[in-house]
C-alpha cells in the first residue's frame, strides 16, 4: 500500500513535466528561474531596442527620427526596462535556479509564493509597458522627479501606468525577499554555515535585506505620488504646501540601494566564476563577505549624492560626499581580492571567464567615475549630464550585465543540459566589449564638454557630432553581439543534452549533480564541511564520478497550484483599477474585483494541500 | 589558437587604455563651446581645479589596477593539464594593505573637496550684481531688481564683475547651468536657489537647463552674454526703456518717434496691432502696449526682443526668416511649446509683426 502511494506520487510529477498548464501551475523553483529568465531576456531586449532608438536619435545633430514626445517615452522606458525588467529579474533567474541549489536544499522554503513573485512580476511588466498601446507609455524619466510628475504637467495616464506598474513590481520583489531571505537562513544543507556559503549566496542574501529596506520606501513615495495625482493631496506640489525635493529624498533612499540590488549579485557571480577558472579558491573570503555587507550598509547613507545640485547646504554636502568616498573603500577591497584570486592561478581562458575578467576591467572605470563625482563641487558640473550616464553605464553594463551574461555561460549548461559554443561565446565577448566600449567611453567626453542627459537632440555648433556618431556605431555592434548569443543560445537548445554534471570543475554544490537537476535536485541532502564542498571531495577521491539520475520516489516535492497566479492577478487588477480613478468613473469597482480575486486566490491557496 | 587568444587579449588591455585617450583627446579639444573644461569664471575655475585633482588620481589608480589586472592575465594563463596552482586562501597583510590605501588616496580628494563646497556654498565676495532667474517650459527669465530690467534667455553680464544669481521655478524643477562661467544648480517653484560667478573675458556664454523638465527640455538653451563695462552700460540704458521695473513701463515722451511710439499708417503700427489681436498680447508684456508695466505673464518680455542674438530659448538666430517662420507655426518649430496662437496669422499680419519687433531694439 505504502509502495503505490509512493509511485503515484512520482507518476503524479511526471505527468506535470510538460505542456503550458505544467509551467502555469509550476512551484518549482528551477523551473520559475527559467520563467523569470526567459522574461526577463525578453525585456532586456526590448530595452535595448529602446536603447538603438534612441542611439539613432542622437546619432546626428537636430535629428528628427522620434518625436520629442517618443524620445522622452523611450529613454524613460529604457532605463525603468533595464533596472525593474532586465536586470533585476535576471539576477532573480540566478536566484531561484541556484540559491537552493548552492546551499543544497530541494526548493525555495515558500514555493508558492515564489511563483506568485514571478506572476505579479510579469503581470506588473506587463502593465508599465501596456501604456505603449494606448500612446501612454510612461515619459517622465525613470526617476519621474515631483512636480513634473503632478497632474497639472503630467495631465496623461503615461505617469499612472509608471506609478501603478512599478507598484505592482514593488510587491513581487518584496514577496520574492522575503522569499529567498528565509530560504538562505533555513534551508541550508547541514554543515554550511554563514561563513561556508558560496559567495554568489552571500551576495544575494546582502541583495535581499537591501531589497527589504529599500522597497518600502519607493512604495511610500508612490503611494503619495497617486494620492496627489489622483486624490488631491499636495505631498509633492509646492502650490499646496508640498515639497518636490521630499520626492527626490524618498526616491533615492531607495534609489541608491537600488544600484547595489543591481551589482551585488553581479559581484557574486564573478567572485563564483574566478576561482574555477584560476583553479584556485576565491582569496579573502571573509574581507569579500563583510566588504559586501559594509557597501550594503553604507548604501543606505550616500543617497544626496544624486541631489548635490539642488543645494542642500555645505555641511548636508560634504556628510554625503565622504560617506560616498567611504563606500569607494570596500568596493575597491572586492576588486583587489578578485585580482588576488586570480593572481597565481592557472587561469582558465573560458567564456565566462572572459566576461569575468571584462567585468573587472570596465567595473573599476565605472567606479573611478563615480569616485569624481562624489565631489559635490565637480559634480555640479557632471551631474545631469552624458558623464554621468557614461558612469553608470559601465558600472550597470560593463558591470551588472558583463557579470550577468558571465553567469549565463557558466550555469546554463547547468540549466539547460547543453553547453554553448565558446567560440560564438568569446565572439560575443569580444564585439561586446568593443561595442561597449565605443558606445560608452565617449560620453565621458560629451558630458564634460557639456553635453546635458535627456535631450531628445542637441544643436550643431556645440561639437557634440563626432562623438554621438561613433557612439551609435558602438551601439550596433552592441546589437549584433547580443544576436550572435541569440543565435548561441538557440542553437545550443536545438541540440540533444551534452552538458556534465560538471563541465567547469566546479567548487559548489550545484555541480555535483545532473545537469539539468533533476526536480528533487538533491537525492540526498549534502553535508558540507567548507565553502568548496566539491573541491574537497574531488581532493579526497581523486576525481569525481558522473552522477546519475535517480528515481525520485518518495521524495516530498510541494504540488503544483494555480492559486499563486489567481492571486497574482487579483494583485494586478487591484492595483490596476486605480488607473481608471477619474471623477464620475466607478473604478473602485474594478479594483474591488481585484481585491476578491486577491482573497480568494489567497483563501484556496492556503487551504490547498501542499503535498 | 594560442596565439590567436593572446592577440585577443592584448586587444583587452588597450581597449580601456584607448578609452582613457579619447577622454584626454576630448580635453584637449577646443571646439566645445559649452565645455566644463575651459573654465572662464572665478566659480566655475574652482570646480575645475577639483576636477583635475580627483580626475590626476583615478588616473593614476585607473593605469596601476588596470596594469595588474592584466598583467595577472597575461602572467598567469593556464593549461587544463598544468598541476593546480597553490591554493592561497588570502593574505592579512595585503587586506589590511588594500584597505588603507585607497582610504589614504580618498583623503587627498577629500580634503580639497570640503574645501570647495564651503568656498562655492559661502556668499559671493564683495559688491555684486543681483540677477533674478526664474525657469520656466521651456525658456529662462531673468530680472535685475537693482537695474529694473525684465528680460529673456540671454544674461547679459559685466566682465569681472561678481554676479549673484538667486533662481527659482515657475512651474517643474528645472537646473540652471552655464558650465564654462559657473556650474548648474536646480531650480524649484517656492524656492531660492543662489550661484555665483564672476566672468574673466568677454564673450557668448551657452548653457541650457540641466533638469529634465517635460517635453521640451532639450531645447530649453540660454546664453550668458560677457560685456565690458561700457556695453553693458548701454544694454541696461537700452533695457530699463519702456520696463516693466520702471515707471510701470511708461515710455518716456522724448522716444516719441521711436518703435514704441508708433503712429500714423505705419508698418510699426500695423504690427503693433497685429500683436493686440493677433493674441500675442495676452502673454507677453511689450513696452508701448496695455501689458507695458506686467511682469505676471506667461511669456517672455518682448520690449526689446529685436536686441536679442536668438529666439525660442536659444534655438533660432534671432532673424527675419526664423522670426517668420516660428510666428507660422511655432507648434512646428517647437512642439508643445506654450506659445500657441489662438488664430493663425495672416502673411501681412506675420510680415508686420517681424518688422514690429525687429524694431524693438
Amino acid at each position: 500500500m505504502a509502495t503505490s502511494v509512493l509511485e503515484h506520487s512520482a507518476v503524479h510529477h511526471a505527468e506535470a513535466k510538460s505542456g503550458l498548464w505544467s509551467w502555469i501551475t509550476t512551484v518549482d523553483h528551477k523551473r520559475i528561474g527559467i520563467l523569470y529568465g526567459a522574461s526577463a531576456f525578453l525585456f532586456f531586449l526590448l530595452g535595448g531596442i529602446e536603447a538603438f532608438v534612441i542611439r539613432l536619435q542622437l546619432m546626428t545633430a537636430d535629428n528628427t527620427l522620434v518625436s520629442p514626445e517618443f524620445y522622452n517615452q523611450l529613454f524613460t522606458m529604457h532605463g525603468t526596462t533595464m533596472i525593474f525588467l532586465g536586470v533585476m529579474p535576471l539576477s532573480a533567474m540566478f536566484f531561484n535556479y541556484f540559491i537552493p541549489l548552492q546551499i543544497g536544499a530541494r526548493d525555495v522554503v515558500f514555493p508558492r509564493l515564489n511563483a506568485f513573485s514571478y506572476w505579479v512580476f510579469l503581470l506588473g511588466g506587463l502593465f508599465i509597458n501596456a501604456g505603449f498601446f494606448f500612446n501612454a507609455w510612461p515619459n517622465a524619466g525613470w526617476f519621474g522627479y515631483a512636480n513634473l510628475t503632478s497632474a497639472q504637467y503630467s495631465p496623461g495616464l503615461n505617469t499612472d501606468f509608471w506609478v501603478i506598474g512599478l507598484q505592482i513590481l514593488g510587491i513581487a520583489s518584496i514577496a520574492a525577499a522575503v522569499n529567498f531571505f528565509v530560504t538562505i537562513i533555513n534551508m541550508r544543507a547541514p554543515g554550511m554555515t554563514l561563513l561556508r556559503m558560496p559567495m554568489f549566496v552571500w551576495m544575494s542574501f546582502i541583495t535581499q535585506i537591501l531589497l527589504l529596506l529599500a522597497f518600502p520606501v519607493i512604495t511610500v513615495a508612490l503611494v503619495f505620488l497617486m494620492m496627489d495625482r489622483h486624490f488631491g493631496t499636495h505631498f509633492f506640489i509646492p502650490a499646496g504646501g508640498g515639497d518636490p525635493i521630499l520626492w527626490q529624498h524618498l526616491f533615492w533612499i531607495f534609489g541608491h540601494p537600488e544600484v547595489y540590488i543591481l551589482i551585488l549579485p553581479a559581484f557574486g557571480i564573478v567572485s563564483e566564476i574566478l576561482p574555477v577558472f584560476s583553479r584556485k579558491p576565491l582569496f579573502g573570503y571573509t574581507a569579500m563577505v563583510f566588504s559586501g555587507v559594509f557597501i550594503a550598509f553604507l548604501g543606505f547613507g550616500v543617497w544626496s549624492h544624486h541631489m548635490f545640485a539642488t543645494g542642500m547646504g555645505p555641511f548636508a554636502d560634504a556628510f554625503f560626499s565622504l560617506s560616498t568616498m567611504l563606500i569607494a573603500v570596500p568596493t575597491g577591497v572586492k576588486i583587489f581580492n578578485w585580482i588576488g584570486t586570480i593572481w597565481g592561478g592557472s587561469l582558465q581562458f573560458k567564456t565566462p571567464m572572459y566576461f569575468a575578467l571584462g567585468f573587472i576591467a570596465m567595473f573599476i572605470i565605472g567606479g573611478l567615475s563615480g569616485v569624481m563625482h562624489s565631489s559635490p563641487p565637480a559634480d555640479l558640473q557632471q551631474t545631469d549630464t552624458y558623464f554621468v550616464v557614461a558612469h553608470f553605464h559601465y558600472v550597470l553594463f560593463g558591470g551588472s550585465i558583463f557579470a550577468l551574461t558571465g553567469g549565463a555561460y557558466y550555469w546554463l549548461p547547468k540549466m539547460t543540459g547543453r553547453m554553448l559554443n565558446e567560440t560564438a561565446g568569446k565572439i560575443h565577448f569580444w564585439l561586446m566589449l568593443i561595442g561597449f566600449n565605443l558606445t560608452f567611453a565617449p560620453m565621458h567626453i560629451l558630458g564634460l564638454n557639456g553635453m546635458p542627459r535627456r535631450v531628445y537632440t542637441y544643436p550643431a555648433g556645440l561639437g557634440f557630432e563626432f562623438w554621438n556618431g561613433l557612439e551609435t556605431v558602438g551601439a550596433a555592434i552592441i546589437v549584433v553581439s547580443q544576436l550572435v548569443f541569440i543565435v548561441n543560445l538557440i542553437v545550443s537548445l536545438r541540440r540533444p543534452r551534452n552538458a556534465p554534471a560538471d563541465p567547469w570543475h566546479g567548487a559548489t554544490l550545484e555541480w555535483s549533480i545532473p545537469s539539468p537537476p533533476q526536480e528533487f535536485n538533491f537525492p540526498e541532502v549534502p553535508e558540507v564541511k567548507s565553502s568548496i564542498p566539491l573541491w574537497d571531495l574531488r581532493r579526497e577521491l581523486g576525481s569525481l564520478p558522473e552522477p546519475q539520475r535517480v528515481s525520485g520516489a518518495g521524495i516530498h516535492l510541494p504540488n503544483p497550484s494555480y492559486y499563486p497566479l489567481v492571486a497574482a492577478i487579483g494583485v494586478f487588477v487591484t492595483l490596476g483599477g486605480i488607473l481608471f480613478a477619474q471623477p464620475h468613473f466607478p473604478w473602485y469597482v474594478i479594483t474591488l474585483t481585484g481585491v476578491a480575486v486577491l482573497f480568494y486566490g489567497v483563501y484556496r491557496w492556503a487551504f490547498e494541500p501542499a503535498g | 589558437m594560442h596565439k590567436s587568444t593572446g592577440i585577443l587579449r592584448r586587444a583587452l588591455v588597450f581597449a580601456p587604455a584607448l578609452g582613457l585617450l579619447l577622454l584626454l583627446a576630448g580635453c584637449a579639444a577646443q571646439d566645445y563651446p559649452q565645455t566644463t573644461l575651459q573654465p572662464r569664471g572665478d566659480f566655475a575655475h574652482l570646480v575645475d581645479s577639483l576636477f583635475r585633482t580627483t580626475l590626476l588620481w583615478a588616473t593614476v589608480v585607473f593605469i596601476l589596477v588596470e596594469g595588474v589586472l592584466v598583467y595577472a592575465i597575461f602572467r598567469f594563463r593556464g593549461k587544463p593539464s598544468d598541476a593546480e596552482p597553490s591554493q592561497v586562501h588570502g593574505n592579512t597583510t595585503v587586506e589590511i594593505l588594500w584597505t588603507v590605501v585607497p582610504a589614504v588616496i580618498l583623503a587627498f580628494i577629500a580634503v580639497p573637496t570640503v574645501q570647495t563646497i564651503f568656498r562655492t556654498s559661502s556668499t559671493p565676495p564683495g559688491e555684486v550684481v543681483e540677477i533674478e532667474v526664474i525657469g520656466h517650459q521651456w525658456w529662462w527669465e531673468y530680472r535685475y531688481p537693482g537695474l529694473k530690467i525684465v528680460t529673456a534667455n540671454e544674461l547679459h553680464v559685466p566682465v569681472n564683475k561678481t554676479v549673484s544669481l538667486k533662481m527659482t521655478s515657475g512651474d517643474v524643477v528645472h537646473s540652471f547651468w552655464i558650465p564654462q562661467l559657473a556650474a548648474k544648480r536646480d531650480v524649484f517653484p517656492k524656492k531660492y536657489n543662489p550661484l555665483w560667478f564672476k566672468a574673466e573675458v568677454t564673450g557668448d556664454f551657452p548653457g541650457q537647463c540641466a533638469e529634465f523638465c517635460g517635453l521640451q527640455h532639450g531645447r530649453m538653451g540660454l546664453r550668458v552674454l560677457v560685456d565690458s563695462q561700457p556695453v553693458f552700460d548701454a544694454w541696461v540704458k537700452q533695457q530699463q526703456t519702456g520696463s516693466p521695473l520702471v515707471d510701470a513701463g511708461k515710455v518716456p515722451a522724448s522716444m516719441s518717434d521711436s518703435a514704441y511710439r508708433a503712429t500714423g499708417d505705419s508698418v510699426m503700427l500695423k504690427g503693433k496691432l497685429a500683436f493686440m489681436t493677433g493674441g500675442c498680447i495676452a502673454c507677453h508684456a511689450m513696452a508701448g502696449t496695455a501689458t507695458a508695466g506686467l511682469t505676471i505673464l506667461q511669456g517672455p518680455n518682448l520690449s526689446h526682443v529685436g536686441s536679442r542674438t536668438t529666439i525660442v530659448a536659444g534655438m533660432l538666430k534671432n532673424t527675419p526668416t526664423n522670426l517668420r517662420h516660428w510666428l507660422t507655426d511655432p507648434q512646428a518649430v517647437k512642439e508643445g511649446s506654450l506659445m500657441k496662437l489662438p488664430r493663425p496669422l495672416t502673411e501681412d499680419e506675420i510680415t508686420n509683426l517681424v518688422a514690429y519687433l525687429r524694431a524693438h531694439q
